[in-house]
């Protein structure tokens, strides 16, 4: 594991009964910067990320995570765990909020475990102490400054089930952020949005890494969000890692292209050809 | 507003075919149900053999009865139309209704308190109240559990067994006083549902709801066989009753009237037992309102609307669930507690699956989550069955009927919405259409 990594997959391997998921898959997200895992439908990205974020117990390999707070094999740790301890949020490729609470609710859930600890575990927020109503206070603005970085502080008491969908796959990622995350792994976050909010999905990602210094394990088929904003790709194909570069590396890979087109090698290197 | 009004006109045409379509089915169904059942008539004859006749003319009649009421409920049913729909009501109608609203809930209160002041001499509205009220709390427990954290439990009344049984046990054996008691049963019956909690913490749904179901029946069959403990059938008498804070309410030279030189009557022990059921419950709703407002609160909700987000959240589900189990569990023991040394004598009769039924029944009626809801449930449960009391025999038949309207009428119980716990400028309540029920 490099110095400067803060996950390193090593060797994963997932199986469903007969079907192998997830084949001796390994690469490294770089602390700090935008890693994105793209492949064909049905490649094994969403599996590796429920094997990062503990849905799923990998058959075999390991699972690195090294950040300030220390260091984690993922794959040892419970699901709800990795987020509380080793600090990785997620989002859901269909999307997961409480459709019955309002936007600030889920905001305000996702702080739970630092609310627990100031209410001392219920027993003295049940008495509205007055350490208790400060950390709350907090946790509110904590919850503004994400709804406005979202764009959504007018519709902060609306029920997120009522939002436009744009909107809630917004809320979703400000709702992982509000996990105060080292790791913040998005499972399509451009899915369904059009041009305009993937525009704006770009900045707030851009931003999300410049200011705060979170790391970004990112999923996604919309090329032109992965190619804008990744710092490194790595291209999954029937659960094997079939390429790994910078986006413009990736962009001109053969494989990568034939895996997306499904034709073989000779093929796309002959269709890439006719058109420079 | 016009175009609404002719879509609304031309819906009607394939709606008089749907309604009578229905009806149809409905008298059909009726008709193969009441065949055997209304359409002969077996009786024992003089020498014991069998006689039998038909009545075709009362089968008819039914299924006539069938047929007409489907149809009058679809027409009903339109128009009330579902829950939430924009109906036209004028301004100065809503104003009335939201001060309404906002009274409600004082003047429920208010009234609730006066009530031993108006009715002091009748035992029979007294006596009425405190079950009402008892059923209240149970009502307001159960509702953490259900309507708070989604989690489906058909043997709530196994908490409520365990806090009688505790009081009873605590107090017969080893003297101790009630108030010692009360929370001692509260912390067993907590730990009861814990116990409840972790064979259950990997079912959802509908196998959540059986697991509860036996573990109600467990109870009851643990308390009928352990006859050494329990007394088995025969249950537990001679119960004491409870004293103010030590001063017992009796006649005697040291009771309470003696005390305040006034003349005993067995009306100050009635008053004293509504107080404090009134107590008790209200202690339930305050706990229940301010855990809403904490973050345990919210996850019990937001495990209710998505136990796989809150995982991804760093919420540890397990504790979640057993928290509120054995939160509800608790104010089901206070319950318990208050019903033993009310009633003095305690037996498993009284812990059946019907109480369980009829206490999730007051929730699910009330809307689940709803404080309100479930107080106003309560109240038509339990205070409006007795209302029906003069019709005798059909007095069943009469409230099962009352339901059915009400649940077509507001399928989402009485107060469908819910109320957000933090807000930054608006305090809007939010539709049942998005609030999930839980999946277990």
């Amino acid at each position: 594991m490099n110095i400067n990594d803060i996950l390193s997959v090593e060797n994963l391997t997932m199986r469903f009964g007969g079907i192998v998921a997830v084949n001796d898959l390994s690469f490294t997200a770089e602390r700090g910067k935008i890693t994105a895992l793209i492949g064909p439908n049905g490649a094994g990205k969403t599996t590796v990320f429920n094997c990062i974020t503990g849905f799923y117990k990998p058959t075999s390999g390991t699972i690195k995570l090294r950040h300030s707070d220390g260091e984690w094999r993922l794959e040892r740790l419970n699901d709800f765990r990795i987020s509380k301890i080793a600090r990785v949020a997620r989002t859901f490729q269909n999307i997961r909020l409480f459709p019955g609470m309002t936007a600030l609710e889920n905001l305000m859930v996702a702080q739970h475990n630092t609310l627990m600890r100031a209410s001392g575990f219920t027993f003295l927020g049940l008495f509205g102490v007055p350490s208790y109503r400060a950390a709350e206070k907090a946790a509110i603005d904590l919850a503004r400054y994400w709804l406005d970085q979202i764009g959504l502080l007018e519709r902060a008491d609306d029920a997120a089930g009522n939002l436009p969908y744009g909107d809630q796959r917004r809320l979703e990622i400000a709702r992982a952020m509000c996990t105060e995350p080292a790791l913040l792994c998005l499972d399509e976050p451009a899915a369904g949005l059009n041009a305009r909010e993937s525009a704006a999905l770009n900045e707030l990602l851009l931003k999300i890494r410049a200011e705060h210094g979170t790391s970004i394990l990112l999923i996604e088929h919309d090329m032109s969000v992965v190619m804008e904003i990744s710092d490194h790709i790595n291209v999954l194909d029937y659960g094997v890692k079939i390429a790994d570069g910078t986006p413009r590396q990736i962009r001109d890979n053969p494989k990568v292209i034939a895996a997306y087109l499904g034709a073989d090698e000779e093929e796309a290197i002959a269709v890439m050809e006719g058109e420079t | 507003m016009a175009a609404n009004a002719s879509q609304a006109k031309t819906a009607r045409g394939p709606d008089a075919a749907f309604i009578l379509k229905k009806a149809v089915i409905s008298a059909l169904v009726a008709l193969v149900l009441f065949s055997l059942m209304i359409g002969i008539r077996t009786e024992a004859g003089s020498d014991g053999q069998l006689t039998w006749w038909t009545r075709f003319g009362d089968l008819a009649a039914m299924v006539a009865v069938v047929f007409g009421g489907s149809i009058a409920m679809e027409l009903l049913r339109r128009w009330w139309g579902p829950v939430d729909t924009v109906r036209v009501v004028p301004p100065s109608a809503q104003k009335v209704f939201s001060f309404a609203g906002r009274a409600l809930v004082p003047a429920l209160l208010i009234f609730t308190f006066l009530v031993p002041v108006i009715f002091y001499d009748e035992r029979y509205i007294l006596d009425l109240g405190i079950l009402v009220l008892t059923y209240v709390m149970l009502g307001w427990g159960l509702n953490v559990v259900v309507g708070l954290a989604g989690l489906l439990d058909l043997g709530y009344v196994a908490f409520y067994a365990v806090g009688a049984y505790s009081y009873a046990l605590l107090a017969t054996n080893f003297g101790l006083s009630f108030w010692i008691c009360l929370p001692l049963a509260g912390i067993l019956a907590a730990f009861f549902g814990v116990l409840l909690g972790f064979p259950v913490l990997r079912l959802r749904g509908d196998y959540l709801a059986i697991v509860t179901l036996a573990f109600g029946e467990i109870i009851r069959l643990v308390i009928i066989n352990w006859q050494t403990l329990t007394g088995g059938p025969n249950g537990i008498s001679g119960i004491p009753r409870p004293t103010m804070f030590g001063i017992p309410l009796t006649p005697g030279d040291d009771g309470l009237a003696t005390l305040l030189r006034i003349e005993f009557s067995p009306t100050h022990r009635i008053v004293f037992l509504f107080y404090l059921i009134l107590a008790l419950a209200l202690l339930t709703n305050w706990v229940t309102i301010r855990l809403r407002r904490l973050p345990i609160g919210r996850a019990w909700e937001a495990l209710r609307e998505d136990e796989v987000a809150c995982r991804a959240l760093g919420i540890n589900t397990t504790t979640t669930k057993l928290t509120a189990f054995a939160t509800g569990a608790m104010f089901g023991g206070f319950a318990g507690a208050f019903f033993a040394t009310r009633q003095g004598f305690i037996s498993p009769e009284s812990f059946t699956f019907h109480e369980s039924a009829l206490v999730l029944a007051i929730v699910v009626l009330g809307g689940m989550g709803s404080q309100l809801g479930v107080a106003l449930a309560a109240l038509a449960m339990i205070g409006g069955f007795e209302l029906f009391r003069g019709l005798e025999q059909f007095r069943m038949l009469v409230f099962g009927g009352a339901m059915v309207l009400l649940m077509i009428w507001r399928p989402r119980g009485l107060i469908g919405h819910r109320a957000p716990t933090v807000f930054l400028e608006r305090n809007t309540a939010i539709s049942s259409d998005l609030v999930k029920e839980g999946h277990g």
